[in-house]
């Protein structure tokens, strides 16, 4: 799904919060997704294309995402994904429960290491 | 659900993902040049980064697919170009299919409408009809309707029981409607307080009777059935409150029954009130049907015992008269033996239905056989195709899942012509079957047939394409992929799923030919029954009732009769013409009545009831009943009140040991009459159809001197058959020429019941010889399917074999043998199917035992019979491919591939 640099699998839905949450800041073609998660993540993370592009339809299937005609930064036409109501609703549903997760996480390896 | 609007919006998205990535490779491009890349290397770059763009969209667009769905779609389209690429394989298969979905369709809508529907009434599972056991009431009470009740009866049940809502009794006849154009004979049924209650079908225009119509001294009314109101009324709703003449009766048209309307199973023109006079009933007069509607949550069994209960406060509240016994009843050993409405108007053609469907039934698994065969075939030919999907890795399921597909659609479009074929097939079963088939009226295909047939497509489409399924899912071998074809003969494995099929075919078809040729032997056994009549087809009858309005004065109405018969008799081309009270299966018994010989002792003092006829002189001349001994009656003993009888042989044998001896011999009817002579002694007559046992018979002077009626006076019949011998029978102007016979007594007579002795001799048959057609038919089409499928067999192995022969031909093989070789194979497979075939025939025909006279369900000849001409049919079926494989040149043979 993600490339990280241990090649190690997100949990499901990852790369999925990570889009919504990318395109909550703005609307953006696919391209520049890819470098606003690169560079968010200072390179920790790196979204490959075979990932993405599916993703992004089942996300349209989903109603979470809009997608419109539109031009790229280099003026190019393309198409401009925005989200979408339900996909806001779903965006703050997931970051809670994400949120529970890591929290849920740290106190078991806290434990641990005590 | 928004599935619609995105199949239409599918192409858009395609569109849209495309330009996304187009963009996102040349953005990457232009970043990688502005890096003081190449651009011919950066597009390279750009790529590899990308990975494989196609395998990306087809994962991207399948987010908008229902895979399933779409690769189910894909299979089927390969389908179905294979079929139209092979259409002599489509056409056999489906037509196959077709035929025998068709039929077991026709069959199941019989079956549905006539035992599994519900009568059509409401809250049909509460009917009951009210049958009476008493095994002590000889012929009266008859093995299928049981004792009928009598009216007074009915009055203790319908005032004293505590089971019914409400109950009641009716009884069929038939009355002459007057005034209107010619006069009419129309069928009626007389009916008691409590019968539409409980039927519960309202009324389409006006009202039920009410209790004022049931009242004797009320008014008179009648109810017309739709049939009748749309004949002589047009539909006209405001016939309510006209007057009718019934039977020279005035009476008012108080309702009009709806459309399809039946009373119980007995169609009929008008209902007129019993108007029962509770003043003048006897215990006597078991002619009556009784229904009731069970209370809610009241079993048979309770209603049963409840009225078992009112037997002797019955016996107690009615007499037949000063000086009478009303406990004499007590010997009958009445017992109520009540059944589901239902179970009394299918009666027993139930077991004929089943066998019926359990025949096409048998028919369409043989036909399924042949159909796995020539799937086996054609899946044997494309096994490389399957060896090389299965190296290129498609799963067994998914190679499975194709054949199943294919033989599945093939079950539904096979089902699809199917009602076609049922359609027609159910006219035809509806014109053969059984006149006397009950709810005859009722039969259609409704969407129980149609989820029938939807049913049968889909599973027969599962079961024979599960054999090739199976067989070819499973052998992943890779070798079968270059091997197969090049191997000298067909591997054993290979042959015998096939000969497995042929010989369950071949023993399938044995239990049907064994069948239908149990019936082909049963109705040459009844045909070889005398009937105790002669010339069915030269002997016309036909009923006339005349009715006491019309001529009050008992001997005049013989005196009319005869009239009828003399005219008759002058018609040019009739030989001569008698009248009886019935003819023999025409389903009337005219009495029964207790029969005393003199110097015999009884087991409670009378003699058992006898059944009754009553005949005019020339009445065993004209029906051609031999008279064994003694004479016929004469017009003089008849006029002169002779005491004289004539009796059946098999009365005479019971009674006096012969023929010869019973004349001169006496007998009386009950204790206080006087004694009468048998004068004479003819052959048996089987008048309850051929498969029954002949009566004895007491025969009495069509007129006669009545001793018991209210006041002792001379009495004749009211209703008489004539019977006229005669060539001209069916001739075109001879029903007119009778009519007018009849009209120039009385221009008021009906004629009814106009029909032949071989009509009536036919409709005996009935039963019999539409299981038999039946039978024929499914064994003949199980005999063709199978001889198809030997033959298959057979020809294919010579195919697969083709090289084999050519080196045993090399070798020095003579012809002769090469093709015993195979004929015996093919009679192996017959053999193995016949010894099934005969245990399960064995066993199997004890079911049809009931339809089967004179011969037993294990007739030695059938058993013999049908494995020869099996074995025959085979021989000849192999013999034409095996011909074919000693024509083969080894040369060709094995150059070929």
């Amino acid at each position: 799904m993600v490339r990280e640099s241990e090649h190690r699998d997100l949990f499901p839905g990852a790369l999925e919060i990570m889009i919504l949450q990318s395109l909550k800041l703005k609307p953006m073609h696919g391209y520049a997704l890819v470098k606003h998660i690169k560079q968010a993540s200072e390179d920790m993370l790196q979204v490959e294309e075979g990932s993405l592009y599916p993703a992004l339809q089942r996300m349209l299937k989903e109603g979470w995402l809009d997608a419109e005609s539109g031009i790229s930064t280099k003026g190019r036409p393309t198409r401009i994904y925005r989200l979408t109501e339900a996909g806001r609703k779903h965006l703050e549903q997931e970051v809670v429960s994400v949120e529970k997760m890591f929290a849920g996480i740290t106190r078991v390896l806290a434990i641990a290491r005590a | 659900m928004n599935w619609l609007p995105q199949i239409f919006s599918r192409g858009k998205r395609y569109d849209d993902l495309a330009v996304s990535i187009q963009e996102h490779l040349e953005e990457r491009m232009e970043e990688l040049m502005a890096d003081g890349m190449a651009r011919k290397q950066a597009e390279q770059t750009a790529h590899r980064e990308f990975g494989n763009i196609a395998l990306i969209e087809q994962r991207s667009r399948e987010v908008w697919h229902w895979e399933k769905v779409e690769t189910l779609l894909a299979d089927l389209k390969l389908v179905f170009r294979r079929l139209r690429k092979s259409p002599g394989f489509a056409v056999t298969i489906l037509l196959t299919l077709a035929i025998g979905i068709g039929a077991n369709t026709a069959v199941f809508s019989v079956v549905n409408s006539v035992l599994l529907k519900p009568l059509p009434y409401p809250d049909a599972n509460e009917l009951t009809a009210l049958r009476l056991d008493a095994p002590g009431a000889g012929g009266l009470s008859s093995f299928s309707s049981g004792l009928r009740l009598s009216t007074s009866m009915y009055i203790t049940f319908s005032e004293h029981n505590h089971s019914f809502q409400s109950l009641g009794i009716w009884i069929p006849g038939t009355a002459n409607v007057t005034g209107i154009a010619q006069p009419e004979q129309v069928r009626l049924d007389g009916i008691s307080a409590g019968v539409l209650e409980t039927l519960a079908v309202p009324a389409a225009v006006g009202r039920w009777f009410s209790d004022a119509d049931q009242d004797p001294r009320g008014p008179k009314s009648v109810i017309l059935n739709y049939g009748y109101w749309q004949r002589r009324f047009g539909g006209d709703r405001a016939v309510i409150g006209r007057s009718i003449q019934v039977d020279a009766q005035t009476r008012t048209i108080v309702g009009v029954m709806p459309q399809g309307f039946r009373m119980v199973d007995n169609d009929f023109d008008l209902l007129l009130p019993l108007a029962i006079d509770r003043h003048k009933q006897k215990l006597a007069g078991f002619g009556f049907n009784g229904i009731g509607r069970l209370k809610a949550g009241v079993t048979l069994q309770q209603a049963d015992s409840d009225l078992a209960h009112l037997i002797p406060v019955w016996m107690d509240s009615w007499s037949n008269g000063p000086g009478t016994n009303p406990h004499y009843y007590e010997i009958w050993k009445i017992s109520p033996n009540f059944l589901p409405l239902k179970q009394q108007v299918i009666g027993n053609i139930g077991s004929v239905l089943w066998i019926v469907m359990a025949t096409v039934g048998l028919v369409m698994l043989i036909a399924c056989i042949n159909v796995a065969n020539l799937l086996l075939v054609r899946a044997e030919s494309r096994q490389q195709e399957f060896s090389i999907r299965a190296a290129l890795g498609a799963g067994r399921v998914r190679i499975a899942r194709e054949l199943l597909l294919e033989s599945v659609a093939l079950g539904l479009i096979g089902g699809f012509f199917a009602l076609g074929v049922a359609y027609a097939g159910l006219r035809l079963l509806v014109a053969i079957g059984p006149a006397d088939l009950p709810r005859l009226s009722e039969i259609s295909i409704d969407a129980r047939s149609l989820f029938f047939a939807l049913l049968v497509s889909a599973v027969s489409g599962l079961l024979f394409g599960s054999v090739p399924a199976l067989k070819y899912a499973r052998s992943r071998n890779a070798l079968t992929m270059s091997g197969s074809s090049r191997t000298s003969s067909a591997g054993r494995a290979r042959q015998r799923s096939r000969d497995i099929l042929v010989v369950a075919q071949v023993a399938m078809a044995l239990v049907l030919l064994v069948s239908a040729l149990l019936m082909i032997r049963t109705f040459a056994a009844l045909r070889n029954v005398d009937p105790g009549f002669a010339d069915a087809t030269q002997l016309e009858t036909l009923s006339i009732w005349i009715p006491d309005l019309l001529v009050p004065d008992p001997p005049a109405v013989a005196r009319a009769q005869k009239q009828i018969a003399d005219n008759l008799a002058s018609i040019p081309g009739v030989d001569s013409v008698a009248f009886a009270g019935a003819v023999p299966m025409d389903g009337n018994d005219p009495d029964w009545d207790l029969i005393t010989v003199e110097g015999k002792k009884y087991v409670g003092g009378e003699g058992p009831l006898r059944l009754y006829n009553y005949v005019s002189p020339g009445y065993f001349h004209t029906m051609g009943t031999r008279i064994v001994a003694g004479r016929d009656f004469t017009w003089d003993d008849l006029n002169n009140v002779m005491p004289a009888m004539i009796v059946s042989e098999s009365f005479a044998r019971e009674s006096w040991g012969s023929a010869a001896a019973a004349i001169g011999k006496r007998i009386k009817k009950y204790d206080s009459s006087p004694w009468l002579e048998v004068i004479g002694v003819v052959e048996d007559v089987h008048v309850h159809g051929l498969d029954e046992k002949a009566p004895p018979i007491v025969y009495w002077p069509a007129m006669f001197y009545d001793r018991f009626g209210r006041e002792p006076r001379m009495d004749g019949l009211r209703t008489v058959t004539f019977v006229l011998h005669s060539r001209r029978t069916g001739a075109q102007g001879f029903l007119g020429q009778i009519q007018q016979a009849v009209w120039s007594v009385n221009p008021d007579l009906p004629l009814a019941g106009v029909q032949t002795m071989q009509q009536l001799y036919s409709q005996s048959m009935a039963r019999t010889s539409f299981t038999l057609v039946m039978l024929a038919i499914a064994g003949s089409m199980a005999l063709a399917l199978g001889i198809i499928g030997i033959y298959g067999v057979i020809a294919y192995a010579v195919s697969q074999r083709t090289r084999e022969i050519g080196i045993r031909l090399a070798l020095g093989a003579q012809k002769s043998e090469l093709k015993w070789m195979f004929v015996r194979s093919a009679l192996m497979l017959t053999g193995i199917g016949v010894v099934i075939g005969i245990s399960a025939a064995a066993l199997l025909m004890q079911g049809i035992k009931s339809l089967l006279f004179g011969i037993s369900p294990l007739d030695p000849v059938t058993y013999c019979a049908v494995p020869l001409v099996l074995a025959t049919a085979a021989a000849c079926a192999s013999y034409l491919p095996a011909r074919r494989a000693a024509g083969v040149d080894p040369v060709e043979a094995l150059r070929a591939d």
